[in-house]
Parts: structure tokens; sequence; C-alpha cells
């Protein structure tokens, strides 16, 4: 009873932010309000017995990922009116998105000729049960194939976006930590003899 | 949990390509970052050097005698695989062989663009010996990631980076698609093994893998640029550097085949009488499009371009037969056009020069008086390409003809050669404008003799695989029995 009040108040709030989302006129805003969904759905995975994804959603999407968006989004100098310019012209093609998606969430809500039973409840799982234990386990085993791709994967990334934007331009001003730390007094200060003159 | 399997050498031989080309990548990239500034050619060479290896190693130790999977039926080993991974290194390094002079000219000769380069192949063979929805879509990614860097790699080009980020946004859609029908089938079925998959779709499907399976052909017709899905392939032929358009054109031409056969033919056969139709329809449409499209482009890599799209369609055709025989004609035709694109991009790149691109059809006016060689094989490769015999090509599409005539698609054999004709004239103008008309004042082309060797080398295939086509034509049948 009482998983069920939270899920209904996690589910209310999650509902309610997602809204904000898209309509708020702030940019900032929204992401304030994604923040928000990703805690309420974080709250939601917890109900769900699912206690890493939850961390694990919180960590990276609302401690790094977003973060990262709110920088952007303040830094960038994003004129509003311009964007909002037109925008209705494009209306008719999400309306119909929207109603494509409605009948899609509508046909797998009623449907029961999928060929799966989405319907089946979970079995609560024994006290001392760890899903990052578990997930620990079969990371480093059975899936150990894709996890070392995937580590590739992530390789391929970090080369392609340094052989992207890492230039070197000429006469750029930068610091020579070497340098600075092997210079030497006599190519700093340099001191000159002179006779003491009188006081006229 | 299914880690009783010891690692042993014997468990790990099969995948001896993928292995030794991760260390190969990272070993290349340590050497890069100490020496690559002071010497500029060292991690050209040594990458050629380090596909040679790896081709030596792969035939040595790689090879089986039957289908075998490893790590928990993560990855499959057979004689297709096998086999398609020599042919990635063969092509793969004569493709960088052709490539290095025009990247010197332009200054993006990197060691980035070869790791990228390695680390695409390391896709390839990922997508090869696949044999679980997810290893297969991160081959996908693995591939995908390495080609879109390689595309936007000329950072002073305004063309390259437009077509790199069209080519970044629609290839991530058709990602999107691809995974969503992936799970679709994962969470109807249960299973992401491509193997458990075929022995449950028996009999009657159920709407949610049909579902699925539309989302998988739209990824996959995407991938191989089929008609409506090949909206990205000429501009992004056009945009990269000619290098990079003609790394693309080839060796993931393979993987992209695996692709097919490994999900549709493979793990989705209970389907095949769905997906085969799917396929008739694109293989139609994109034999049409790509070769009337073709004929008006005035520019040689768009031209080229839509030619792939024409002949993607003959690849899919293969498909649409639904049978191994017809899988076997696939990827034979596969391989020929593989060798025939490599050619020609190859002359694209010999034929330019610094400052200089030899892509519009009108720079290639009278290139026998000026290029004697190049234009003689460039004009074998034409042949071949629209299918005249004695060349290579016209066995390949003979197949795929016979095969679609062993299943009865009359309508379709008709439309093949129909368009078949209609290409056949823009091939044929290429090598009208390079014997009959008058040279104009161009710049004189490239003289690598590496490169004009292997270039040689890659004709005379052409030529004697044409004359002699029975061992590759029995190989593949054998690859694929």
């Amino acid at each position: 009873m009482l998983v069920q009040i939270l899920f209904y108040l996690f589910g209310a709030f999650l509902v309610a932010s997602a809204l904000g989302v898209i309509v708020a006129r702030n940019p900032v805003h929204s992401a304030l309000a994604l923040v928000l969904c990703f805690v309420t759905s974080a709250a939601i995975w917890l109900l769900l017995e699912a206690e890493f994804l939850a961390v694990v959603l919180v960590l990276v999407y609302v401690g790094a990922v977003m973060v990262l968006f709110l920088f952007v989004v303040m830094m960038l100098d994003i004129d509003l009116a311009e964007l909002r310019s037109g925008f209705t012209r494009y209306a008719w093609l999400g309306w119909i998105t929207a109603g494509v998606v409605i009948v899609e969430i509508v046909g797998v809500v009623t449907a029961r000729n999928l060929g799966v039973d989405v319907t089946r409840g979970t079995v609560p799982l024994p006290e001392d049960y760890s899903n990052t234990a578990e997930l620990g386990n079969v990371l480093y085993t059975r899936f150990a194939y894709p996890f070392e791709l995937a580590a590739m994967l992530l390789l391929v990334a970090i080369i392609a976006a340094i052989a992207l934007t890492m230039r070197r331009r000429p006469g750029l001003k930068v610091q020579d930590v070497a340098k600075q730390v092997a210079v030497r007094r006599e190519e700093r200060v340099r001191i000159v003899k002179m006779d003491p003159e009188k006081r006229p | 949990m299914a880690s009783e399997t010891t690692l042993t050498w014997a468990t790990v031989a099969p995948a001896i390509a993928e292995i030794y080309l991760a260390i190969a990548v990272c070993v290349l990239l340590l050497v890069d970052v100490f020496y690559g500034e002071k010497r500029r050619g060292l991690t050209p060479t040594l990458t050629l050097a380090a596909l040679a290896l790896g081709a030596l190693l792969t035939a040595q130790f790689g090879a089986v005698t039957e289908r075998v999977t490893l790590f928990n039926g993560m990855f499959v080993a057979d004689e297709l695989g096998h086999f398609l991974k020599l042919a990635g290194f063969v092509f793969v390094g004569f493709a960088l062989l052709y490539s290095r002079t025009y990247l010197e000219q332009r200054e993006i000769l990197k060691g980035e663009y070869y790791v990228l380069a390695l680390t695409a192949l390391l896709g390839i063979f990922v997508m090869v010996s696949a044999a679980s929805l997810l290893t297969m879509y991160i081959g996908v990614e693995l591939l995908a990631l390495s080609v879109y860097a390689m595309v936007a790699f000329d950072r002073d080009s305004g063309i390259a980076a437009e077509s790199a980020m069209k080519y970044f946004v629609l290839g991530s859609i058709a990602s999107g698609a691809l995974l969503y029908g992936m799970s679709i089938v994962y969470g109807v079925t249960g299973t992401l093994s491509l193997d458990e998959l075929a022995g449950q779709l028996r009999g009657e499907l159920s709407a949610g893998v049909i579902l699925g399976l539309v989302f998988i052909v739209v990824a996959v017709a995407f991938k191989l640029g089929a008609v409506p899905f090949h909206m990205w392939l000429p501009d992004v032929y056009h945009g990269a550097p000619t290098s990079v358009t003609l790394f693309i054109g080839t060796a993931p031409k393979i993987a992209y085949f695996a692709l097919a056969l490994r999900l549709l033919a493979e793990g989705l056969q209970g389907a095949v009488a769905e997906w085969s139709q799917m396929l008739a329809a694109l293989a139609v449409l994109t034999l049409v499009v790509g070769n009337v499209v073709a004929i008006v482009q005035s520019n040689l890599k768009r031209m080229l371009a839509y030619s792939t799209i024409s002949n993607v369609g003959f690849i899919v055709l293969g498909f649409v037969a639904g049978t191994p025989e017809g899988y076997s004609a696939a990827l034979y035709y596969t391989l020929v056009y593989v060798l025939m694109s490599l050619g020609t991009f190859g002359v694209i790149l010999l034929a330019s020069r610094k400052g200089f691109e030899a892509d519009e059809l009108d720079h290639y006016k009278g290139l026998h008086a000026r290029d004697p060689m190049l234009a003689f094989v460039m004009m074998v490769l034409m042949f071949s390409t629209a299918g005249i015999p004695p060349f290579v090509g016209f066995w390949a599409k003979l197949r795929i003809i016979q095969e679609l005539w062993a299943t009865s698609h009359p309508w379709l054999i008709l439309i093949a050669i129909v368009m078949s004709v209609v290409g056949a004239f823009y091939y044929l103008r290429v090598v009208k404008l390079m014997y009959f008309d008058p040279p104009g004042e161009l710049p004189a082309t490239e003289r690598n003799t590496g490169a004009r060797v292997a270039l040689g080398l890659n004709a005379a295939a052409v030529v004697l695989l044409g004359l002699l086509p029975g061992p590759l034509l029995d190989l593949c049948a054998r690859l694929l029995h």
C-alpha cells in the first residue's frame, strides 16, 4: 500500500516535471525541471528494487550531464524570439508525430497479443540480494567481450574528439612549465653596477 | 552463471584478429604520441606493417574448420568470418596505400587518421563475427563513430564538415532504429543470441517480432544505402576527402553485408517471407533511383555515389532470393564491387594534385593523352562496373540474376537488366571522355610508384577474376553452403 502511494506520488511529480521541461519559457528552468524528472524516475527505479540504476542515474545524469547542459545553456547566447519565429510552421508535423505516438502507446497498453506478457508483476528479491554485485558478476564474465568492446568505443570517442578539436595555432601564448622551472637567476635578474651619485 | 569456460589458447584463437587489432590500435596510438611529430611517415608505414602482420596471424591461427561460438555465445567463428576478416585486412591495406600522398598534400597525414581506420576495421570484424544482438550493435557503432570522425578529418574544409554533420545525424537515427528494433525483438523473445532467436522464431510470428523486424530492415537499408534511406550517401561521398570516400566505399560494405546476413538471414530466418518482401520493394526503388539519378551528375564522386546505390540494389536482390545460394551471390557481388570501387577511387586519388581535386567529370577529358596507364585502369574498372564481359562485374551481375531465376522472380530480373543497361550509359561516358575528348589545361597526375603498382594489381585482379571466375565463385558458394 505504501509502495503504491509512493509510486503515484513520484509518478505525479515525474509527469508534472516532464511537462515543465517542454512548457517552460526559460531554457534554464527547462533544464532544472529535467533534473527533477531524473530524480523522480530514480526514485521509481528504487521502488522497482533497481537501486544500482537509480544511483547511477542520479550520479551520471543529474550530477554530470545536466550540469554540463546548464553550463552550455547559460554560456550560449540564445535568442529566444528568433528561435521561436516560424516554430508554428512545423506544428502540423508535431501534431502528426504526437498522434502516432499516442496510437502506439494505446496499442501497447491494450495489446495482449504482442507475444509477451508485459503485465507480469515482479517477485520480491531476498533481503541480502545486491544487484550491484550481480551486475558486476555478469559484466566481467558473461558480457566480458561486449564490455571490452564498449571500452574500445569510448577510446574511439576520445581519439575522434581530440583529433577534431585540438589545433596548434601559431602565435598562441602558452606556458612551458619545464622551461619555467628550469629558469636560472642569471636569465631573470640583471645586477647593474653604477657609481653612487652625489646629492646635488 | 556461464563462467565455466576457462580461457585457453583454443578458446581465444578464433578471435585473434580482433584481439590483435585492439592491441595494435593501442600500440600505434602510443608510438604516434611519442614519435609521430618528429617522423611524419612513421605511423602510416607502421599501420601497413600492422595490417600485413594481422593478416598473417589471422591466416595462421584464426582458421576454424567448423562453426564455433566463443565468449558465452557472443562471438561466432566460422569459415565465412575468417575469409571476410582476411579480405578486410587486404582492402583496408590497399585503401591506406592509395591515400597516403593525397593526405600528405592536404596536410591531414596524421596518426589519428590511421588509428581511426584501424578502429573502423575492428568494428567491421566485430560485425562479421557477431553472434548476439548486443555485439552486433556495438560493432555497428564502433565502425560508424570511426567513420564519422574520418569524414570530418579535414577541418579546414566546410563541405567536409557539412557532410560529416549530415552523416552523423542521419547515422544516429539509423542506429536508433536498429537499437529500437533489437530491443523490441529482445523484449518479445527474451534472448539476445542470434542462434537462440533463429530457434525460437518458427511458424506464426507475433506482431511484436514483425514490428521489431521493420525497424531492423530500415536500419540495414540505411547502412547499405538502399532507397529511400540513401539520402546521406551522395552528400557524404561528395563532401568527404576522397581518401575517406574510398575508405567508406570499400571495406565497410563487407560489414554491412555481414550485418544483413547475420541479422536477417541467420537470426531472423524464421521471418524470411516478411523481410524478403520488404527488401524486394527496396531493391526495385534502389535500382531505379540509383541508375537514373546517376545519369545527370556532373561530379564524378557524386556519380559514383549513385552508382554505389544501384550496386547495393543488386546486393539486396541477392538477399531477396532468400536461399543460401542467393546469399552467396550477394557475397560474391559485394566482394567484386568492393574490389572495383577500390580501384575507381584510387584513380581519382592519383589524378588529384595538391590544391586540385579531380572530382568533376570534365577533369577526365583526354586523360588517355595525359596519363595512359590511369586511363586504361579506369576504363577496365568502368567496363567491369557496367557489367560488360569478360570483366568480373559481369559474373557478379549474372550470378544474382541466376539466383533470381532459380527462385522465380521474373519481374525483378527484368528491372535489374533494364537498369543495368541504363547504368552502362554513365559508365561508358567516362570512357568516352577519357579517350575521345581533347585534353584540357589540367595539372599532371600523381606519380607515386607504390600506389601505381597497387592500382595495377587491383586492375589485374578485376581482369583475372573475370577471365577465371571459377575459384572465387566456388569459394563463395562453399562459405555459405
